[in-house]
Protein backbone atom coordinates (compact mmCIF):
# COMPACT_ATOMS: atom_id res chain seq x y z
CA UNK A 1 0.00 0.00 0.00
CA UNK A 2 1.60 3.34 -1.26
CA UNK A 3 0.84 6.43 1.27
CA UNK A 4 -1.93 7.83 -0.77
CA UNK A 5 -4.22 4.67 -0.55
CA UNK A 6 -2.78 4.72 3.41
CA UNK A 7 -4.40 8.10 3.57
CA UNK A 8 -7.37 7.55 2.10
CA UNK A 9 -8.45 4.66 4.01
CA UNK A 10 -7.63 6.85 7.28
CA UNK A 11 -9.69 9.44 6.15
CA UNK A 12 -12.56 7.17 5.49
CA UNK A 13 -12.21 5.19 8.70
CA UNK A 14 -12.91 8.55 10.64
CA UNK A 15 -15.86 9.55 8.67
CA UNK A 16 -17.35 6.38 9.08
CA UNK A 17 -16.52 6.52 12.95
CA UNK A 18 -18.08 10.45 13.04
CA UNK A 19 -20.93 9.82 11.28
CA UNK A 20 -21.63 6.39 13.90
CA UNK A 21 -21.14 9.15 16.89
CA UNK A 22 -24.25 11.24 15.07
CA UNK A 23 -25.85 8.48 14.20
CA UNK A 24 -25.20 6.86 18.20
CA UNK A 25 -26.17 10.57 19.18
CA UNK A 26 -29.62 10.81 17.30
CA UNK A 27 -30.88 6.85 17.76
CA UNK A 28 -32.32 7.67 20.90
CA UNK A 29 -34.13 10.57 20.39
CA UNK A 30 -35.29 8.97 17.44
CA UNK A 31 -36.53 6.11 19.46
CA UNK A 32 -37.89 8.32 22.39
CA UNK A 33 -39.93 9.92 19.20
CA UNK A 34 -41.16 6.58 17.62
CA UNK A 35 -41.97 5.33 21.56
CA UNK A 36 -44.41 8.16 22.04
CA UNK A 37 -45.89 8.14 18.91
CA UNK A 38 -46.74 4.59 18.65
CA UNK A 39 -47.82 4.24 22.55
CA UNK A 40 -49.18 8.12 22.73
CA UNK A 41 -50.65 9.20 19.26
CA UNK A 42 -53.47 6.07 19.67
CA UNK A 43 -55.25 8.71 22.61
CA UNK A 44 -54.56 11.67 21.18
CA UNK A 45 -58.23 12.93 20.05
CA UNK A 46 -60.26 16.24 19.77
CA UNK A 47 -61.06 15.63 22.87
CA UNK A 48 -57.97 14.94 24.31
CA UNK A 49 -56.40 18.49 23.85
CA UNK A 50 -60.45 20.51 24.85
CA UNK A 51 -61.29 18.53 28.00
CA UNK A 52 -60.53 17.93 31.50
CA UNK A 53 -59.79 14.74 32.73
CA UNK A 54 -62.67 12.33 33.36
CA UNK A 55 -63.20 10.60 36.82
CA UNK A 56 -60.68 8.20 37.56
CA UNK A 57 -61.94 4.54 36.22
CA UNK A 58 -63.68 6.20 33.38
CA UNK A 59 -62.58 7.05 29.91
CA UNK A 60 -62.37 9.54 27.77
CA UNK A 61 -61.33 13.20 29.18
CA UNK A 62 -58.38 15.32 27.78
CA UNK A 63 -55.73 17.44 29.44
CA UNK A 64 -56.25 21.06 28.69
CA UNK A 65 -55.93 21.81 32.10
CA UNK A 66 -52.39 20.67 32.21
CA UNK A 67 -52.00 21.96 28.62
CA UNK A 68 -53.19 25.62 29.55
CA UNK A 69 -51.34 25.20 33.01
CA UNK A 70 -47.78 24.22 31.67
CA UNK A 71 -48.47 27.83 29.41
CA UNK A 72 -49.44 29.80 31.95
CA UNK A 73 -46.54 29.02 34.54
CA UNK A 74 -43.62 29.18 31.64
CA UNK A 75 -44.93 31.95 30.13
CA UNK A 76 -45.40 33.70 33.51
CA UNK A 77 -41.52 32.41 34.49
CA UNK A 78 -40.71 34.21 31.21
CA UNK A 79 -41.97 37.49 32.61
CA UNK A 80 -39.86 37.04 35.21
CA UNK A 81 -36.72 35.30 34.17
CA UNK A 82 -36.30 36.88 30.51
CA UNK A 83 -35.85 40.49 31.57
CA UNK A 84 -33.79 39.65 34.35
CA UNK A 85 -31.53 37.00 32.66
CA UNK A 86 -30.99 39.09 29.62
CA UNK A 87 -30.59 42.80 31.54
CA UNK A 88 -27.95 40.48 33.58
CA UNK A 89 -25.96 39.36 31.00
CA UNK A 90 -25.72 43.00 28.84
CA UNK A 91 -24.53 44.12 32.34
CA UNK A 92 -22.08 41.29 32.87
CA UNK A 93 -20.80 41.20 28.97
CA UNK A 94 -20.51 45.32 29.14
CA UNK A 95 -18.83 45.65 32.67
CA UNK A 96 -16.64 42.89 32.45
CA UNK A 97 -14.45 44.00 34.98
CA UNK A 98 -16.88 45.00 37.79
CA UNK A 99 -16.46 43.19 40.75
CA UNK A 100 -20.02 42.59 40.57
CA UNK A 101 -19.84 41.38 37.19
CA UNK A 102 -17.73 38.77 38.73
CA UNK A 103 -19.64 37.60 41.33
CA UNK A 104 -22.58 37.33 39.31
CA UNK A 105 -21.19 35.26 36.77
CA UNK A 106 -19.92 32.80 39.40
CA UNK A 107 -23.68 32.67 40.72
CA UNK A 108 -25.12 31.75 37.51
CA UNK A 109 -22.48 29.03 36.82
CA UNK A 110 -23.33 27.52 39.85
CA UNK A 111 -27.33 27.67 39.74
CA UNK A 112 -26.63 26.61 36.03
CA UNK A 113 -25.15 23.28 38.08
CA UNK A 114 -27.93 23.40 40.91
CA UNK A 115 -30.43 20.22 40.39
CA UNK A 116 -33.90 21.24 39.98
CA UNK A 117 -35.23 19.72 42.81
CA UNK A 118 -33.12 21.65 45.27
CA UNK A 119 -34.64 24.98 43.29
CA UNK A 120 -38.08 23.62 43.55
CA UNK A 121 -37.12 22.67 47.34
CA UNK A 122 -35.93 26.54 47.64
CA UNK A 123 -39.36 27.68 46.29
CA UNK A 124 -41.31 25.36 48.54
CA UNK A 125 -39.58 27.01 51.59
CA UNK A 126 -39.68 30.48 50.93
CA UNK A 127 -42.93 30.86 48.55
CA UNK A 128 -45.08 27.80 48.94
CA UNK A 129 -44.80 27.55 53.15
CA UNK A 130 -44.39 31.43 53.96
CA UNK A 131 -47.70 31.47 52.15
CA UNK A 132 -49.12 28.35 53.30
CA UNK A 133 -50.30 26.71 49.90
CA UNK A 134 -49.49 26.02 46.72
CA UNK A 135 -49.72 28.23 43.56
CA UNK A 136 -48.61 28.41 40.09
CA UNK A 137 -46.90 31.32 40.61
CA UNK A 138 -44.40 29.60 43.39
CA UNK A 139 -43.75 27.60 40.45
CA UNK A 140 -43.18 30.09 37.80
CA UNK A 141 -40.98 31.65 40.50
CA UNK A 142 -38.82 28.54 40.39
CA UNK A 143 -38.93 27.73 36.64
CA UNK A 144 -37.58 31.20 36.78
CA UNK A 145 -34.74 30.88 38.97
CA UNK A 146 -33.12 27.87 36.53
CA UNK A 147 -33.80 30.33 33.67
CA UNK A 148 -32.67 33.14 34.65
CA UNK A 149 -28.53 31.84 35.18
CA UNK A 150 -28.59 29.93 31.56
CA UNK A 151 -30.06 33.26 29.84
CA UNK A 152 -27.75 35.15 31.50
CA UNK A 153 -24.64 33.08 30.20
CA UNK A 154 -25.85 33.17 26.52
CA UNK A 155 -26.58 36.68 26.27
CA UNK A 156 -23.00 37.27 27.99
CA UNK A 157 -21.56 35.17 25.66
CA UNK A 158 -22.99 36.33 22.43
CA UNK A 159 -22.69 39.75 23.46
CA UNK A 160 -19.36 38.99 23.54
CA UNK A 161 -18.77 38.17 20.08
CA UNK A 162 -19.95 41.53 18.88
CA UNK A 163 -16.61 42.88 16.75
CA UNK A 164 -15.47 45.73 19.20
CA UNK A 165 -15.03 47.52 16.06
CA UNK A 166 -18.74 47.77 15.56
CA UNK A 167 -19.21 49.46 19.11
CA UNK A 168 -16.03 51.72 18.42
CA UNK A 169 -17.96 52.70 14.96
CA UNK A 170 -21.08 53.51 17.56
CA UNK A 171 -18.91 55.48 20.14
CA UNK A 172 -17.22 57.20 17.33
CA UNK A 173 -20.00 58.62 15.72
CA UNK A 174 -21.13 60.26 19.20
CA UNK A 175 -23.07 57.50 20.53
CA UNK A 176 -23.31 57.23 24.33
CA UNK A 177 -22.03 54.11 26.12
CA UNK A 178 -25.64 52.71 27.03
CA UNK A 179 -27.08 53.64 23.64
CA UNK A 180 -23.95 51.70 22.13
CA UNK A 181 -24.93 48.89 24.26
CA UNK A 182 -28.50 48.55 23.49
CA UNK A 183 -28.62 50.15 19.62
CA UNK A 184 -25.92 48.60 18.16
CA UNK A 185 -24.60 46.04 20.32
CA UNK A 186 -27.51 43.81 21.55
CA UNK A 187 -29.09 44.41 18.28
CA UNK A 188 -26.39 42.64 16.58
CA UNK A 189 -27.12 39.88 19.16
CA UNK A 190 -30.55 39.35 19.06
CA UNK A 191 -31.27 36.96 17.34
CA UNK A 192 -28.62 34.94 18.95
CA UNK A 193 -30.51 36.11 22.40
CA UNK A 194 -34.14 34.69 21.57
CA UNK A 195 -32.91 31.94 20.23
CA UNK A 196 -30.91 31.32 23.98
CA UNK A 197 -34.12 31.74 25.68
CA UNK A 198 -35.88 30.00 23.28
CA UNK A 199 -33.57 27.03 24.17
CA UNK A 200 -34.11 27.80 28.10
CA UNK A 201 -38.06 28.15 27.44
CA UNK A 202 -37.44 24.56 25.80
CA UNK A 203 -35.94 23.29 28.94
CA UNK A 204 -37.84 24.83 31.63
CA UNK A 205 -41.04 23.76 29.70
CA UNK A 206 -40.47 20.24 30.91
CA UNK A 207 -38.95 20.13 34.08
CA UNK A 208 -41.16 17.99 36.57
CA UNK A 209 -39.67 18.24 39.96
CA UNK A 210 -39.55 22.11 40.81
CA UNK A 211 -43.44 21.97 39.96
CA UNK A 212 -43.81 19.05 42.72
CA UNK A 213 -43.31 21.36 45.69
CA UNK A 214 -45.08 24.18 43.74
CA UNK A 215 -47.52 24.12 41.11
CA UNK A 216 -48.46 20.88 43.12
CA UNK A 217 -51.01 19.91 39.68
CA UNK A 218 -54.77 20.01 39.81
CA UNK A 219 -57.37 17.59 38.10
CA UNK A 220 -59.50 21.13 36.58
CA UNK A 221 -58.59 24.03 34.72
CA UNK A 222 -57.75 27.03 36.38
CA UNK A 223 -56.47 30.15 35.48
CA UNK A 224 -55.71 31.72 38.68
CA UNK A 225 -52.27 31.93 39.60
CA UNK A 226 -51.79 31.65 43.29
CA UNK A 227 -53.79 28.46 43.31
CA UNK A 228 -52.11 24.65 42.74
CA UNK A 229 -52.26 24.43 38.93
CA UNK A 230 -51.93 21.47 36.36
CA UNK A 231 -48.74 21.27 33.89
CA UNK A 232 -47.97 18.60 31.72
CA UNK A 233 -45.00 17.08 33.41
CA UNK A 234 -47.10 16.62 36.17
CA UNK A 235 -49.76 15.09 34.47
CA UNK A 236 -47.71 12.83 32.61
CA UNK A 237 -45.65 11.97 36.66
CA UNK A 238 -49.51 11.66 37.81
CA UNK A 239 -50.67 9.27 35.11
CA UNK A 240 -47.64 7.49 34.87
CA UNK A 241 -47.26 6.60 38.34
CA UNK A 242 -51.20 6.10 38.92
CA UNK A 243 -52.71 2.74 38.99
CA UNK A 244 -55.55 2.86 35.70
CA UNK A 245 -54.68 1.16 32.22
CA UNK A 246 -56.28 4.42 31.09
CA UNK A 247 -54.11 6.62 33.08
CA UNK A 248 -50.80 5.51 31.46
CA UNK A 249 -52.23 5.40 27.93
CA UNK A 250 -53.01 8.97 29.23
CA UNK A 251 -49.52 10.19 30.23
CA UNK A 252 -48.33 8.34 27.25
CA UNK A 253 -50.28 10.73 24.92
CA UNK A 254 -49.08 13.74 27.29
CA UNK A 255 -45.86 13.49 27.02
CA UNK A 256 -46.47 13.36 22.97
CA UNK A 257 -48.44 16.47 24.11
CA UNK A 258 -45.19 18.36 25.69
CA UNK A 259 -42.68 17.51 22.92
CA UNK A 260 -45.01 18.57 20.22
CA UNK A 261 -45.73 22.36 22.50
CA UNK A 262 -42.04 22.55 22.99
CA UNK A 263 -41.48 21.56 18.84
CA UNK A 264 -44.14 23.79 17.79
CA UNK A 265 -42.19 26.80 20.16
CA UNK A 266 -38.86 26.50 18.90
CA UNK A 267 -40.54 26.40 15.34
CA UNK A 268 -42.39 29.07 15.31
CA UNK A 269 -39.75 31.68 17.07
CA UNK A 270 -37.23 30.75 14.76
CA UNK A 271 -39.37 31.57 11.90
CA UNK A 272 -40.23 34.38 13.47
CA UNK A 273 -36.57 35.44 13.51
CA UNK A 274 -36.25 34.72 10.39
CA UNK A 275 -38.38 36.86 9.03
CA UNK A 276 -38.02 39.80 11.65
CA UNK A 277 -34.18 40.33 11.93
CA UNK A 278 -32.65 39.29 7.81
CA UNK A 279 -31.04 42.49 7.80
CA UNK A 280 -28.96 41.22 11.29
CA UNK A 281 -28.46 37.22 9.58
CA UNK B 1 -1.32 72.15 35.76
CA UNK B 2 -1.05 70.44 38.92
CA UNK B 3 1.33 67.99 39.76
CA UNK B 4 0.22 65.80 42.40
CA UNK B 5 2.65 63.26 44.16
CA UNK B 6 2.55 60.55 41.76
CA UNK B 7 5.67 58.11 41.69
CA UNK B 8 8.67 58.28 38.94
CA UNK B 9 7.89 59.39 35.56
CA UNK B 10 4.21 59.93 35.92
CA UNK B 11 5.30 63.93 36.57
CA UNK B 12 2.64 65.93 35.09
CA UNK B 13 -0.29 62.82 34.27
CA UNK B 14 -3.62 63.29 35.13
CA UNK B 15 -6.37 60.89 34.87
CA UNK B 16 -8.12 61.45 31.62
CA UNK B 17 -11.54 63.00 33.15
CA UNK B 18 -14.97 61.46 32.49
CA UNK B 19 -16.99 63.57 30.71
CA UNK B 20 -20.39 63.66 30.52
CA UNK B 21 -22.29 62.36 27.62
CA UNK B 22 -25.52 64.14 27.12
CA UNK B 23 -26.58 63.64 23.18
CA UNK B 24 -28.59 67.51 23.25
CA UNK B 25 -25.52 69.45 23.92
CA UNK B 26 -24.92 73.32 22.25
CA UNK B 27 -23.17 72.81 19.09
CA UNK B 28 -19.81 74.47 19.44
CA UNK B 29 -19.10 77.73 18.15
CA UNK B 30 -18.34 78.19 14.67
CA UNK B 31 -14.75 77.96 13.25
CA UNK B 32 -12.27 80.70 14.58
CA UNK B 33 -10.60 81.72 11.50
CA UNK B 34 -6.57 81.81 11.45
CA UNK B 35 -5.60 79.41 14.02
CA UNK B 36 -5.16 75.30 13.37
CA UNK B 37 -8.03 73.04 12.80
CA UNK B 38 -6.01 71.27 15.24
CA UNK B 39 -3.41 72.42 17.94
CA UNK B 40 -1.22 69.65 19.67
CA UNK B 41 0.08 71.55 22.75
CA UNK B 42 3.15 69.55 24.41
CA UNK B 43 0.52 66.35 24.08
CA UNK B 44 1.47 63.06 26.11
CA UNK B 45 -0.19 59.75 26.92
CA UNK B 46 -0.45 56.65 28.90
CA UNK B 47 -1.67 53.49 29.46
CA UNK B 48 -1.15 52.83 32.50
CA UNK B 49 2.76 53.40 33.19
CA UNK B 50 3.66 52.54 29.83
CA UNK B 51 4.38 55.84 28.25
CA UNK B 52 3.00 55.91 24.01
CA UNK B 53 3.34 59.23 23.64
CA UNK B 54 5.71 62.12 23.91
CA UNK B 55 5.81 65.63 24.70
CA UNK B 56 4.15 66.27 20.80
CA UNK B 57 3.68 69.68 19.89
CA UNK B 58 2.46 70.49 16.15
CA UNK B 59 -0.19 71.98 14.41
CA UNK B 60 -2.69 70.55 11.98
CA UNK B 61 -3.76 72.75 8.88
CA UNK B 62 -7.15 72.71 8.13
CA UNK B 63 -8.92 71.93 5.15
CA UNK B 64 -5.85 69.46 4.12
CA UNK B 65 -4.58 65.97 4.52
CA UNK B 66 -2.43 65.38 7.04
CA UNK B 67 -0.81 61.97 7.15
CA UNK B 68 1.05 60.54 10.37
CA UNK B 69 3.27 57.66 9.47
CA UNK B 70 6.16 55.92 11.61
CA UNK B 71 7.21 52.08 12.38
CA UNK B 72 4.55 50.24 14.12
CA UNK B 73 3.59 51.08 17.53
CA UNK B 74 5.10 54.39 17.52
CA UNK B 75 1.96 55.77 18.61
CA UNK B 76 0.01 56.89 15.47
CA UNK B 77 -3.02 55.51 16.08
CA UNK B 78 -2.82 56.18 20.15
CA UNK B 79 -2.44 59.95 18.85
CA UNK B 80 -5.89 60.03 15.82
CA UNK B 81 -8.02 57.81 18.95
CA UNK B 82 -6.60 60.55 20.98
CA UNK B 83 -8.27 63.40 18.96
CA UNK B 84 -11.55 61.93 19.57
CA UNK B 85 -10.90 60.46 23.01
CA UNK B 86 -11.89 56.87 22.01
CA UNK B 87 -8.80 55.54 23.72
CA UNK B 88 -11.37 56.37 27.12
CA UNK B 89 -12.60 53.03 26.52
CA UNK B 90 -9.43 51.93 28.08
CA UNK B 91 -8.93 51.41 31.45
CA UNK B 92 -6.59 53.32 33.40
CA UNK B 93 -5.56 55.85 30.42
CA UNK B 94 -3.44 59.18 31.29
CA UNK B 95 -2.62 62.16 29.44
CA UNK B 96 -0.55 65.39 29.86
CA UNK B 97 -1.33 68.73 27.68
CA UNK B 98 -3.98 68.95 25.35
CA UNK B 99 -5.36 68.97 22.11
CA UNK B 100 -7.42 71.76 20.74
CA UNK B 101 -9.92 70.77 18.09
CA UNK B 102 -10.59 74.32 16.14
CA UNK B 103 -9.84 76.25 19.52
CA UNK B 104 -11.93 73.60 21.50
CA UNK B 105 -10.08 71.67 24.42
CA UNK B 106 -11.04 67.78 23.87
CA UNK B 107 -9.68 66.75 27.00
CA UNK B 108 -10.99 69.24 29.35
CA UNK B 109 -13.52 68.23 32.24
CA UNK B 110 -16.50 70.09 30.63
CA UNK B 111 -15.91 68.87 27.04
CA UNK B 112 -18.93 66.93 26.13
CA UNK B 113 -17.46 63.23 24.41
CA UNK B 114 -21.36 63.11 22.03
CA UNK B 115 -20.78 66.64 20.85
CA UNK B 116 -16.65 66.23 19.98
CA UNK B 117 -17.08 63.23 18.10
CA UNK B 118 -19.94 64.64 16.24
CA UNK B 119 -17.12 67.31 15.18
CA UNK B 120 -14.70 64.82 14.64
CA UNK B 121 -15.45 61.92 12.49
CA UNK B 122 -13.49 58.18 12.41
CA UNK B 123 -13.02 55.96 9.41
CA UNK B 124 -11.20 52.83 10.86
CA UNK B 125 -8.88 50.35 9.78
CA UNK B 126 -10.96 47.60 8.35
CA UNK B 127 -14.56 48.78 7.60
CA UNK B 128 -17.12 48.05 10.20
CA UNK B 129 -20.47 49.09 8.80
CA UNK B 130 -23.54 48.80 11.33
CA UNK B 131 -25.32 45.36 10.36
CA UNK B 132 -28.28 47.83 9.47
CA UNK B 133 -30.11 49.21 5.99
CA UNK B 134 -27.27 51.15 4.31
CA UNK B 135 -29.41 54.32 4.82
CA UNK B 136 -29.51 54.05 8.41
CA UNK B 137 -26.10 53.63 8.70
CA UNK B 138 -25.44 56.96 7.37
CA UNK B 139 -28.64 58.51 8.63
CA UNK B 140 -27.87 57.43 12.37
CA UNK B 141 -24.90 60.03 12.96
CA UNK B 142 -27.07 62.73 11.98
CA UNK B 143 -30.51 61.47 13.42
CA UNK B 144 -28.83 60.60 16.73
CA UNK B 145 -27.15 64.26 16.93
CA UNK B 146 -30.08 66.28 15.64
CA UNK B 147 -28.86 67.53 12.93
CA UNK B 148 -31.77 67.62 10.37
CA UNK B 149 -35.65 66.92 10.66
CA UNK B 150 -36.92 63.56 9.71
CA UNK B 151 -37.71 65.12 6.03
CA UNK B 152 -34.63 66.15 5.17
CA UNK B 153 -33.18 62.97 6.13
CA UNK B 154 -32.95 61.64 2.65
CA UNK B 155 -31.54 64.33 1.39
CA UNK B 156 -28.39 64.16 3.41
CA UNK B 157 -27.92 60.71 3.24
CA UNK B 158 -27.65 61.05 -0.67
CA UNK B 159 -25.66 63.61 -0.22
CA UNK B 160 -22.99 61.57 1.78
CA UNK B 161 -23.47 58.96 -0.39
CA UNK B 162 -22.42 60.93 -3.22
CA UNK B 163 -19.94 62.60 -1.23
CA UNK B 164 -18.14 59.00 -0.68
CA UNK B 165 -18.81 57.85 -4.03
CA UNK B 166 -20.91 55.60 -3.43
CA UNK B 167 -24.37 56.73 -4.63
CA UNK B 168 -24.69 55.31 -7.69
CA UNK B 169 -23.13 52.34 -6.66
CA UNK B 170 -26.25 51.82 -4.08
CA UNK B 171 -29.05 53.86 -4.71
CA UNK B 172 -31.40 51.22 -5.63
CA UNK B 173 -30.59 49.31 -2.63
CA UNK B 174 -30.78 51.72 0.46
CA UNK B 175 -33.21 48.78 2.10
CA UNK B 176 -30.42 46.27 1.91
CA UNK B 177 -27.71 45.70 4.95
CA UNK B 178 -24.94 47.64 4.71
CA UNK B 179 -22.89 44.13 5.49
CA UNK B 180 -23.66 43.00 2.05
CA UNK B 181 -21.40 45.42 0.06
CA UNK B 182 -17.89 44.53 -0.83
CA UNK B 183 -15.36 45.27 1.54
CA UNK B 184 -14.19 48.80 -0.85
CA UNK B 185 -18.24 49.58 -0.92
CA UNK B 186 -18.37 48.77 2.97
CA UNK B 187 -15.28 51.19 3.47
CA UNK B 188 -17.03 53.83 1.86
CA UNK B 189 -20.00 53.38 3.30
CA UNK B 190 -18.13 53.73 6.48
CA UNK B 191 -16.60 57.45 4.99
CA UNK B 192 -20.28 58.48 4.16
CA UNK B 193 -21.36 57.35 7.77
CA UNK B 194 -18.91 60.03 8.87
CA UNK B 195 -19.95 62.45 6.88
CA UNK B 196 -23.42 62.21 7.63
CA UNK B 197 -22.44 63.48 11.28
CA UNK B 198 -21.19 66.55 9.29
CA UNK B 199 -18.09 66.84 11.23
CA UNK B 200 -14.96 69.50 10.72
CA UNK B 201 -12.27 67.13 11.17
CA UNK B 202 -11.97 63.35 9.73
CA UNK B 203 -10.05 60.44 10.86
CA UNK B 204 -8.60 58.06 9.56
CA UNK B 205 -6.87 55.26 10.68
CA UNK B 206 -5.03 53.01 7.97
CA UNK B 207 -8.35 53.25 5.93
CA UNK B 208 -6.70 51.37 3.02
CA UNK B 209 -5.06 48.43 4.88
CA UNK B 210 -7.88 45.82 4.65
CA UNK B 211 -8.58 47.04 0.86
CA UNK B 212 -7.12 46.28 -2.71
CA UNK B 213 -5.46 48.21 -4.82
CA UNK B 214 -8.75 49.38 -7.20
CA UNK B 215 -10.49 50.28 -3.76
CA UNK B 216 -7.62 52.04 -2.44
CA UNK B 217 -7.37 54.20 -5.54
CA UNK B 218 -11.01 55.03 -5.26
CA UNK B 219 -10.58 56.10 -1.64
CA UNK B 220 -7.49 58.22 -2.27
CA UNK B 221 -9.39 60.10 -5.10
CA UNK B 222 -12.11 60.67 -2.55
CA UNK B 223 -10.12 61.89 0.12
CA UNK B 224 -8.60 64.72 -2.61
CA UNK B 225 -12.49 65.95 -2.73
CA UNK B 226 -12.66 65.61 0.68
CA UNK B 227 -10.06 67.88 1.41
CA UNK B 228 -11.93 70.57 -0.15
CA UNK B 229 -14.49 70.59 3.08
CA UNK B 230 -13.07 68.48 5.49
CA UNK B 231 -10.12 68.70 7.88
CA UNK B 232 -8.36 65.25 7.26
CA UNK B 233 -6.08 63.34 9.43
CA UNK B 234 -4.41 59.96 7.92
CA UNK B 235 -2.48 57.07 9.79
CA UNK B 236 -1.07 54.54 7.29
CA UNK B 237 1.98 52.64 6.86
CA UNK B 238 2.22 53.11 3.49
CA UNK B 239 4.49 55.84 2.49
CA UNK B 240 3.33 55.55 -0.91
CA UNK B 241 0.15 56.68 -0.23
CA UNK B 242 1.49 59.49 2.51
CA UNK B 243 3.23 61.20 -0.68
CA UNK B 244 -0.05 60.70 -2.62
CA UNK B 245 -2.86 61.93 -0.90
CA UNK B 246 -1.52 64.23 1.92
CA UNK B 247 0.08 67.72 2.36
CA UNK B 248 1.64 67.74 5.57
CA UNK B 249 3.59 64.42 7.09
CA UNK B 250 4.56 63.96 10.30
CA UNK B 251 6.75 60.86 11.35
CA UNK B 252 6.33 59.45 14.47
CA UNK B 253 9.33 57.09 16.31
CA UNK B 254 8.82 55.44 19.76
CA UNK B 255 6.03 58.12 20.76
CA UNK B 256 8.15 61.06 19.64
CA UNK B 257 7.33 63.72 16.50
CA UNK B 258 10.49 63.59 14.43
CA UNK B 259 9.81 65.56 12.05
CA UNK B 260 6.74 67.27 10.82
CA UNK B 261 6.85 69.28 7.38
CA UNK B 262 5.46 69.57 4.25
CA UNK B 263 4.75 66.43 2.60
CA UNK B 264 7.34 66.92 -0.30
CA UNK B 265 9.78 68.00 1.68
CA UNK B 266 9.90 65.06 4.15
CA UNK B 267 10.18 62.81 1.09
CA UNK B 268 12.59 65.13 -0.96
CA UNK B 269 14.74 66.32 1.92
CA UNK B 270 14.03 65.24 5.05
CA UNK B 271 15.73 67.18 8.13
CA UNK B 272 16.05 63.94 10.09
CA UNK B 273 18.41 61.22 9.66
CA UNK B 274 15.97 58.84 11.72
CA UNK B 275 13.16 60.28 9.14
CA UNK B 276 15.22 59.10 5.91
CA UNK B 277 16.26 55.95 6.96
CA UNK B 278 12.36 55.07 7.37
CA UNK B 279 10.95 56.61 4.53
CA UNK B 280 13.83 55.45 2.17
CA UNK B 281 13.25 51.20 3.98
CA UNK B 282 16.67 51.00 5.82
CA UNK B 283 14.27 50.37 9.11
CA UNK B 284 10.51 50.05 10.74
Amino acid sequence: MNRRTLRRAFSNLMVGLMMGAVVAALLPLIFILLNLVVKGAGSLSFAFFTQTPAPAGETGGGVVHAIAGTLMIVGMACLIGLPVGIAAGIYCAEYPTSRLTWVTRFVADVLNGTPSIVVGVFAWTWIVATQKHFSALAGSAALAMLMIPMVLRTTEELIKLVPNSLREAALALGYPRWRTSLGIVVRTTLPGIVTGSLLAVARIAGETAPLLFTALGSQYLSYNLNQPMAALPLTVFTYATGPYEEWHQNAWAAALVLILVVFVLSIGARLAIRRGFDLNG
Amino acid sequence: MTTTATPRAQQGFVPTPRATLTPRAPVPAPTQRGAPAIDVRDFGFAYGKREVLKNLSFSIERKAVTAIIGPSGCGKSTFLRSINRLNDLIPGVKHRGDILVEGTSVFAPSTDLVALRQRVGMVFQRPNPFPKKIFDNVAYGPTLNRLVTRRDLPDLVERCLRQAALWDEVKDRLEESGTGLSGGQQQRLCIARALGNQPEVLLMDEPCSALDPIATQRVEELMFELKKDYTIVIVTHNMQQAARVSDYTGFFDRGELIEFDETERIFTKPKHERTEAYITGRFG
